[in-house]
C-alpha cells in the first residue's frame, strides 16, 4: 500500500465542508469565462511566427529562421558561437532534418564532440551533459505568446539535455507553433482522457534560466542554461 | 508555532522595520517594479477581469470538491509509481519525510524553494537526524548561509538584503572574492551549487499546483534549480499544501498564467515543469522513487467557514506588492513566514490569535490587495472579519470601541508607526480628496462619505505644526 492516512484525512475534509465524502460523480463544470481562447484567435502560422519572434526578444533568446535544407548550415553557425561539445536527444527528427549526417561528419572531422543521449547509460549521459557547451532538442509544441518550447522529456529525450549544458538550442518545426499554453495543456489533457500515459517529465521552457533575487536586478543564467537560441524551421 | 519566525513582540518588530531605512528602500523599489510589471502584463492580456473571474471560478469549484480531487490525485500518483502520504500535522509530515531519508540512507538533500516546507519546519527535522539540507534557490541559499536569516517575501525571500550585504555573506561563509555585481555572485552560486546537485541523494520541492487527473506535480520557476532537484537525485519528495490542486491540465494553464503574470509580470516563467511519478523504464534521468506529502496543518479548519476563500491563494504575492503597510514595515515585522495582506489573513488562522492577533490591524483597509488578487480573494473583508471575530471572542465592551482602541493602541504605542501614519495620511487620502474635503473615501471612511464629506487630512501633523509653532515662538522672543 503506497497511500497512507487517506481516509481519515479526507473524511475530515468532507466533514469540515459539511457534507458526505464525495468519491464519484463530481463533474468539472463548463467554465463561464473562457478568455484563454481569444488570445491570437484567427492568427495563422506566419502571424504566430512573428509573435514568437517578438516575444523571444523579451526573453533574451535569439530566434533564427531556416528552411529545412539550410538547417544543418544554420545549426553549424549557431553551435560555433557557443562551443564544441554537444549533447543531443535520441530523437528521429534529427535524422528527418538531415542533422544526423551533419553531426556524424562534424564528429569525424574532429570539429565537434557529440554525445547522443542513450537511456541505457544513465550516469554517463549526465557526466557528459554536465560538461557540455550545448544541449539541443526539438520542440514538441511551441507557444507563440510566451516564447516557450514544450518538451516531452522521456526515453531518449533526457531531462538534462535542456538543463545541464551552458547553452540550450531548440529546433522549432513551424508546424508545432500554437498561440499559447492553452493549446498544449488541452492536448495533454486529451491524452490523459484517452487513458494514454504521459511522459514522467513535461517541460515548458521559455528562454535561459534567470533570477531577480539580488536587488531585483535581472540576472540571465543561473542554475540552468546561461544562454538560449531557437531555430524556427520550415517543415520538410 | 510552525508559521512563526522569531520571538519578538509585534510592536518591536514594527519599530525595527520602520527604522531599517535600507530595507525600506529595497521594499519600495521592489514594490514599484513588481507592481508595474504586473500591471503591464495584465494589460497586455486584454481582458484581465475575465481571467480573474475564471481563476476564482476554478478555485471555488476545486475547494468545494477538495476531497474528491485529492482522492483522484493520490490514485494517479500511485498508478505512476509514486507514494502518497496524507499528513494532518506538521509533525506527521516531518516524521514521514525523515523516515524516507533514513530508509534511503540519504545524507545530502538539495531543496528548491517551498513555503510549505518552511511552514512545517522540515529543514530542522531533517538536520536533527544528521541530513545536510542545501537550499538551492539563489535567495534561499543566501539566507541559509547568513546564519539562517528568515525570508521577508514569498516570491523574493531575500528582498531585505542589498547586494553589498549579499557579497559579505558569500565572502564570509564561502570565501567569495569577487565584486558585488549580481551576475558574478550568481555565477559563483551556480558553480558552488552544481556540485551539491550532482552529489545529492534526495531532492525536495514544493508544488505550485498538483494536477488531479494525471497525478502530476507542477513547479513554476526561473532559475532551474527545481529542475535540477528533480532530474538528478534518485529520490524525490514533493510537499504540498492540500489546497494546491487543480482538476485537469486545462485549469493548470489558467492558474499558471495568472501566477506568472501576478508574481513577476512574466507571461510564463523560464520553467514550468510537470512531473508525473517515477522515471520511465527507458528514461536515463529522473527519480527512481517519488513521494508526495499532502499537508493539512490547520488548513481544513478554514473549510466550510467564511475564511474558505483564503485557501484559494496561489502564493503570487501580488497583494504584498501593493500593500502600503508592508511597504513601511517590511516582511519580518509580520513575524510569520506569510507576510503582507494574505499573511495577515492566513497567519492567525494557522497560528492563532494569541500570536497573530495584531496582524489584521496591520492594514489600512484600502483594499488594494483585494483589487490585485488574481483569484479575487476579498482580503480586506477577511481582515475585518478577523477583527470582528477577535472582539466577539473577547466579549468585552462594545465592538466599535474595542476596534478603535485596538487600532489606536497599535499606532500610538509605536511612535514611528504613529509618525508614519500621520505623515502618510494626506498622501494616501489625496486620491480621494477634492479641495479640502473627501467626498468618496476608501475602506472605513466610505460609510461616512456616502452621506457627508470628510475633512481632508491636514498636510501637517499636529506634531509638525507644534514643532514649527515652537520654533516660531523662539524666533519671536
Amino acid at each position: 500500500m503506497s497511500i497512507h492516512n487517506r481516509d481519515s484525512f479526507l473524511d475530515q475534509v468532507a466533514e469540515k465542508l459539511g457534507r458526505e465524502r464525495r468519491r464519484t460523480g463530481v463533474m468539472r463544470p463548463r467554465w463561464r469565462h473562457t478568455p484563454q481562447w481569444k488570445v491570437f484567435e484567427g492568427d495563422d502560422r506566419d502571424d504566430l511566427s512573428d509573435r514568437l519572434k517578438e516575444q523571444c526578444g523579451r526573453i533574451h533568446t535569439q530566434l533564427k529562421r531556416s528552411t529545412a535544407e539550410r538547417l544543418p548550415r544554420v545549426m553549424d553557425e549557431t553551435i560555433r558561437t557557443f562551443g564544441r561539445s554537444v549533447v543531443i536527444g535520441d530523437d528521429p527528427r534529427f535524422q528527418e532534418y538531415g542533422l544526423d549526417e551533419y553531426f556524424q561528419q562534424s564528429r569525424e572531422k574532429g570539429e565537434l564532440d557529440v554525445h547522443v543521449w542513450d537511456p541505457a547509460r544513465d550516469e554517463e549521459n549526465i557526466r557528459f551533459a554536465e560538461k557540455a557547451d550545448v544541449g539541443i532538442t526539438f520542440s514538441d509544441i511551441t507557444l507563440a505568446e510566451s516564447g516557450t518550447v514544450v518538451l516531452f522529456s522521456d526515453n531518449g529525450k533526457g531531462r538534462s539535455i535542456s538543463l545541464l549544458p551552458r547553452t540550450y538550442i531548440a529546433i522549432l518545426p513551424k508546424s508545432t507553433i500554437v498561440p499559447r499554453m492553452s493549446q498544449a495543456t488541452r492536448e495533454i489533457h486529451q491524452r490523459v482522457e484517452r487513458g494514454e500515459a504521459i511522459p514522467s517529465c513535461i517541460n515548458f521552457i521559455s528562454g535561459p534560466s534567470n533570477s531577480a533575487d539580488i536587488e531585483m536586478n535581472l540576472i540571465v543564467g543561473v542554475h540552468g542554461p546561461v544562454q538560449a537560441a531557437y531555430i524556427l524551421v520550415e517543415d520538410r | 508555532m510552525p508559521v512563526k519566525i522569531g520571538e519578538k513582540e509585534f510592536f518591536q518588530r514594527v519599530d525595527e522595520g520602520i527604522q531599517d531605512s535600507l530595507m525600506r528602500g529595497a521594499v519600495r523599489s521592489a514594490q514599484e517594479r513588481l507592481g508595474e510589471r504586473r500591471l503591464s502584463a495584465a494589460e497586455e492580456l486584454g481582458d484581465w477581469e475575465e481571467w480573474r473571474n475564471l481563476g476564482e471560478e476554478i478555485r471555488s469549484h476545486t475547494m468545494e470538491n477538495l476531497d474528491y480531487y485529492l482522492e483522484q490525485l493520490s490514485d494517479k500518483v500511485e498508478e505512476s509509481g509514486g507514494h502518497v502520504f496524507f499528513a494532518q500535522t506538521a509533525e506527521e509530515a516531518n516524521r514521514y519525510i525523515r523516515n524516507v531519508a533514513e530508509k534511503k540512507k540519504g545524507k545530502k538533500v538539495v531543496k528548491a524553494k517551498s513555503m510549505v516546507t518552511e511552514e512545517i519546519g522540515m529543514n530542522d527535522a531533517l538536520e536533527e537526524i544528521g541530513c545536510e539540507v542545501v537550499e538551492t534557490d539563489l535567495a534561499e541559499y543566501i539566507l541559509q548561509l547568513d546564519d539562517r536569516d528568515h525570508p521577508s517575501h514569498i516570491v523574493v525571500p531575500s528582498l531585505h538584503k542589498n547586494k553589498e550585504q549579499i557579497r559579505e555573506v558569500l565572502q564570509e561563509k564561502r570565501g567569495y572574492d569577487q565584486t558585488s555585481q549580481p551576475e558574478e555572485m550568481a555565477a559563483f552560486a551556480r558553480e558552488q551549487l552544481r556540485r551539491e546537485f550532482l552529489a545529492a541523494d534526495i531532492g525536495i520541492t514544493g508544488c505550485n499546483f498538483a494536477v488531479a487527473e494525471s497525478g502530476t506535480v507542477s513547479l513554476v520557476t526561473n532559475e532551474g534549480n527545481a529542475r535540477l532537484c528533480t532530474a538528478l537525485p534518485k529520490t524525490q519528495i514533493a510537499v504540498m499544501g492540500m489546497e494546491r490542486i487543480v482538476p485537469t491540465w486545462e485549469e493548470l494553464d489558467i492558474l499558471v498564467s495568472l501566477l506568472c503574470r501576478s508574481a513577476v509580470g512574466q507571461k510564463l516563467t523560464s520553467y514550468v515543469t510537470g512531473l508525473t511519478g517515477i522515471k520511465g523504464d527507458r528514461d536515463a534521468d529522473g527519480p527512481e522513487e517519488f513521494h508526495l506529502v499532502i499537508v493539512d496543518n490547520g488548513r481544513s479548519n478554514l473549510l466550510g467557514t467564511e475564511f474558505q476563500s483564503a485557501l484559494h491563494c496561489i502564493r503570487c504575492a501580488a497583494c504584498i506588492n501593493v500593500c502600503p503597510i508592508y511597504r513601511h514595515i517590511g516582511g519580518h515585522a509580520y513575524g510569520s513566514i506569510y507576510p503582507g495582506p494574505i499573511g495577515a489573513v492566513l497567519s492567525p488562522l494557522l497560528g492563532g490569535y494569541d500570536d497573530y492577533g495584531e496582524l489584521p490591524y496591520a492594514s489600512s483597509l484600502c483594499a488594494a490587495c483585494t483589487d490585485a488578487c488574481p483569484v479575487k480573494i476579498p482580503l480586506h473583508e477577511l481582515l475585518i472579519l478577523h477583527r470582528r471575530r477577535m472582539v466577539e471572542e473577547e466579549k468585552q465592551s462594545s465592538f466599535g470601541e474595542r476596534l478603535a482602541m485596538k487600532g489606536f493602541r497599535m499606532a500610538a504605542t509605536s511612535p514611528r508607526l504613529y509618525e508614519t501614519g500621520t505623515r502618510a495620511a494626506p498622501g494616501v487620502m489625496s486620491f480621494f480628496t477634492e479641495g479640502d474635503s473627501v467626498k468618496s473615501g476608501p475602506g472605513p471612511v466610505r460609510p461616512w462619505t456616502e452621506i457627508r464629506d470628510f475633512p481632508a487630512p491636514s498636510k501637517e501633523s499636529f506634531r509638525q505644526w507644534f514643532q514649527k509653532r515652537q520654533g516660531k515662538k523662539g524666533e519671536d522672543e
